[in-house]
């Protein structure tokens, strides 16, 4: 029965590509909220030249070589960019611009010089090829098992543990690095071990997802969770939610349409940044537009009233309080003249005799309260 | 080599990374002023989805709809960009992030679709992904010349402008200029030099191109004008470079090593760039450290002539040691040879001794009365 479960090569893809979105959405929490989020970038193409070493000198693909290989990488491509920028010759986009391109070039033309006729191409170095993890099989506790199931589920447990026991001080570095770094927290380390976590991560989703897919991995759940919540556990949860979805949608939709199963996974982490940068509860273009239309809507009744109480038993009452003052002295167009007064009238701040405005109660209650906000209080 | 020059491929290779090298030498260069490098990475990413869709519409592997394609695609992720920072809570970086990796997943899902239909003959388009500059047509080099001279014509004609938008945004903005449409100009034209690169560089080292070239020229010159041209002159060495190894050598692709050679460049250039570079820095403080040792030691044997009212008071070289707690031996032979101190005899036994010469006393009176200190 479980058995059945890993023989079945849909399962299987959809568990890596999941697993690949969860891994990598606990290490793209933390770096989207740092603002680091291009450092995915630069360490997912520059790995290429760790592995592309690695694997000449040990003739390994995968395995804690490459894995020790993949975090000294990233850590180097980390490094020289830092090295660039503290010479105070290039600013800090530029140099993370210069170093990932060269390394990743060096591991391209050495992959083209001495690996022309192994399984790591060019081609599955960009693209990788999670429609074949089912292929290579290992055997764990009797049970024949993807090798990327079995290397996707130790990292990911290898970053949640991570995440889970230093939450508070991961925390405490994202949000106030000053304050960890008195306290004694350590945030440049903490920092350094999430990136060499980024980087073993993306080894590990390397055959899978290749370099450049797994950065939508990286980067566009937590986006999409960023837009979703203020709380670093749900957006922890929703991203890895969002990145479960969008491998099993991905999957769904790429046999479907028989095109590149892990582009299509990474379209669908597009898909709910979509939805989310739309739809999010307080933070979506709709919830904003809402809210900026609201508050227009309440300033303009608020006008109204106030301008009411200001001439209300004053002599140019029977001039300033009918409707066409509301044209001519608060020069609002005839149609939102109309439609304030109207709204004002329906909930009940308002009252017309003949054409004469009169202040409700309610009204004037309002109305005196923003003028002398004062009275609240009592005197 | 003459041979190699008549030759039709490697006559366009040239050509196409002249080309390449001018325009994004040119553009890159305000794009790393303007502190926007990972732009161009991600414009560059964006722009493979276009080249699939310039490949659908026109049914084959022909280069004018492809960079066509590939521009409009760069254009719309620089705007994705653009509305995810303005309309969302979102970072530039997490913003540039997103619009890099959808795009590209994107342009991957298209790339598999034309390798699934039929009748498409789809062998060209992986070249697009890291370039190759030998299959660069002679009908692709007057598309790429025609976006090499509109690039420059746009810089050109609007040259004050896009300096100044470059520098100081907000006094551009204040003296009426349409900034907002300088922008877009600005984004634009990194969209352009992507696109230029496509066939040469492919689209995913097209970023160092762009960068590369400006941050090594920026190292040798200080003004906007010389570093464009130079910028100009890094990208075609690089490109030229790049291109010919790879159209003469092993089949190697040829965005790497374009990228390689302009990545030495920079290294190159940052190091030994006159009075800029880090070596020259670094001479320059051994210098400074060295004329400073020196200027310290003639103080010493100045106030130690004037404490013992002789003006040829003759100091013993290990007490100059250790006062100064360093090896002065060389320090005291170069200011000999400057005719500053001399060698003294005091007694047969007593070693090495030095004493001020007569041009050496004025010298130190010149350094003391420079540093506030009394000349006696």
């Amino acid at each position: 029965m479980l058995q059945g479960f890993f023989s079945n090569a849909a399962a299987m893809i959809m568990l890596t590509g999941a697993l690949v979105g969860i891994a990598a959405s606990l290490v793209g929490t933390f770096l989207v909220l740092r603002r680091n989020a291009m450092l995915s970038d630069a360490i997912s193409h520059s790995i290429v030249f760790g592995i592309v070493v690695v694997w000449l000198l040990t003739h390994q693909q995968s395995g804690p070589v490459q894995i020790v290989g993949a975090a000294l990488t990233g850590l180097l491509t980390v490094f020289l960019t830092e090295l660039l920028v503290s010479s105070r010759k290039v600013k800090t986009d530029a140099a993370i611009g210069l170093v990932f391109p060269a390394l990743f070039a060096a591991g391209v033309l050495l992959l083209n010089l001495y690996a022309r006729d192994v399984h790591i191409d060019t081609h599955t170095v960009l693209l990788g090829e999670i429609g074949f993890v089912w292929l290579k099989t290992m055997t764990v506790a009797g049970l024949v098992v993807p090798q990327a199931v079995v290397w996707m589920t130790l990292v990911t447990l290898v970053n949640a543990a991570f995440v889970f026991f230093l939450f508070k001080e991961l925390k405490l570095a994202t949000f106030d690095p000053q304050l960890a770094q008195a306290l004694g927290f350590a945030p440049t380390f903490l920092f350094y071990a999430l990136l060499a976590l980024t980087s073993i991560t993306a080894v590990a989703a390397f055959d899978a997802v290749g370099a450049v897919l797994f950065i939508a991995f990286v980067i566009i759940p937590p986006a999409a969770a960023y837009l979703l919540t203020d709380r670093l556990v749900l957006m922890l949860v929703i991203a890895s939610l969002i990145a479960i979805a969008s491998s099993v949608g991905g999957y769904g939709l790429a046999v479907r349409l028989d095109v590149s199963i892990g582009g299509m996974m990474a379209v669908m982490t597009g898909a709910f940044l979509a939805v989310a940068f739309v739809f999010g509860p307080r933070y979506g273009l709709l919830a904003r537009s809402w809210q900026i239309w609201n508050q227009r809507y309440a300033n303009e009744l608020r006008a109204l009233l106030v301008h009411l109480y200001d001439h209300e038993d004053t002599a140019a009452r029977a001039e300033e309080n009918v409707t066409s003052a509301l044209r001519d002295h608060l020069s609002w167009a005839p149609r939102k003249a109309g439609a304030v007064l109207e709204r004002g009238l329906r909930q009940g701040f308002v009252e017309r005799e003949g054409t004469v405005l009169h202040l409700t109660p309610k009204g004037r209650e309002i109305a005196r309260d923003l003028l002398e906000p004062w009275r609240r209080y009592g005197t | 080599m003459l041979e190699l020059l008549g030759d039709h491929t490697v006559q366009n290779v040239i050509l196409g990374a002249v080309f390449l090298g001018i325009t994004a030498g040119v553009l890159g260069s305000f794009a790393v002023l303007r502190q926007q490098s990972l732009l161009g990475d991600t414009l560059a990413h964006a722009a493979l989805p276009g080249v699939c869709l310039g490949f659908i519409i026109a049914g084959g592997r022909e280069l004018g709809p492809i960079l066509a394609g590939a521009l409009f695609t760069a254009v719309a992720a620089a705007l994705l960009v653009l509305a995810l920072t303005r309309l969302s809570r979102l970072k530039t970086d997490a913003a540039l992030g997103i619009a890099l990796s959808f795009t590209f997943a994107v342009g991957v899902v298209l790339l598999t679709y034309i390798q699934g239909t039929p009748d498409a003959s789809q062998g060209g388009l992986d070249s697009f992904l890291f370039g190759q500059a030998a299959a660069t047509l002679r009908s692709d080099l007057w598309i790429m010349g025609g976006i090499m001279l509109a690039s420059l014509a746009l810089v050109g004609a609007f040259w004050k402008e896009l300096k100044l938008v470059t520098f100081d945004p907000l006094f551009a903005g204040a003296i009426g200029l349409p900034v907002v449409l300088l922008d877009v100009v600005l984004t634009a034209m990194i969209a352009l030099a992507v696109v230029i690169g496509l066939q040469m560089v492919g689209v995913v080292l097209m970023a160092s191109m762009v960068i590369a070239p400006a941050v090594a020229a920026r190292q040798w010159v200080k003004r906007l004008e010389h570093m464009v041209i130079l910028a100009a002159a890094v990208g075609v060495a690089a490109g030229l470079a790049g291109a010919l190894v790879s159209a003469l050598g092993r089949n190697l692709a040829t965005g790497p090593l374009i990228v390689l050679a302009a990545s030495a460049i920079v290294v190159v250039s940052i190091l030994v760039a006159p009075g800029r570079g880090l070596l020259w820095e670094e001479a320059k403080r051994w210098r400074e450290r060295r004329s400073l040792r020196g200027r310290q030691v003639l103080a010493t044997l100045y106030e130690l002539a004037a404490h013992h009212r002789d003006p040829r008071f003759p100091t013993e070289a290990g007490a100059l040691d250790a006062y100064h707690g360093l090896e002065t031996g060389a320090v005291l032979a170069r200011l000999e040879r400057q005719g500053l101190v001399r060698r003294a005899s005091h007694m047969p036994d007593e070693g090495l001794h030095w004493t001020l010469t007569d041009r050496g006393h004025a010298e130190a009176r010149r350094v003391l009365a420079d540093v506030g200190g009394e000349a006696a």
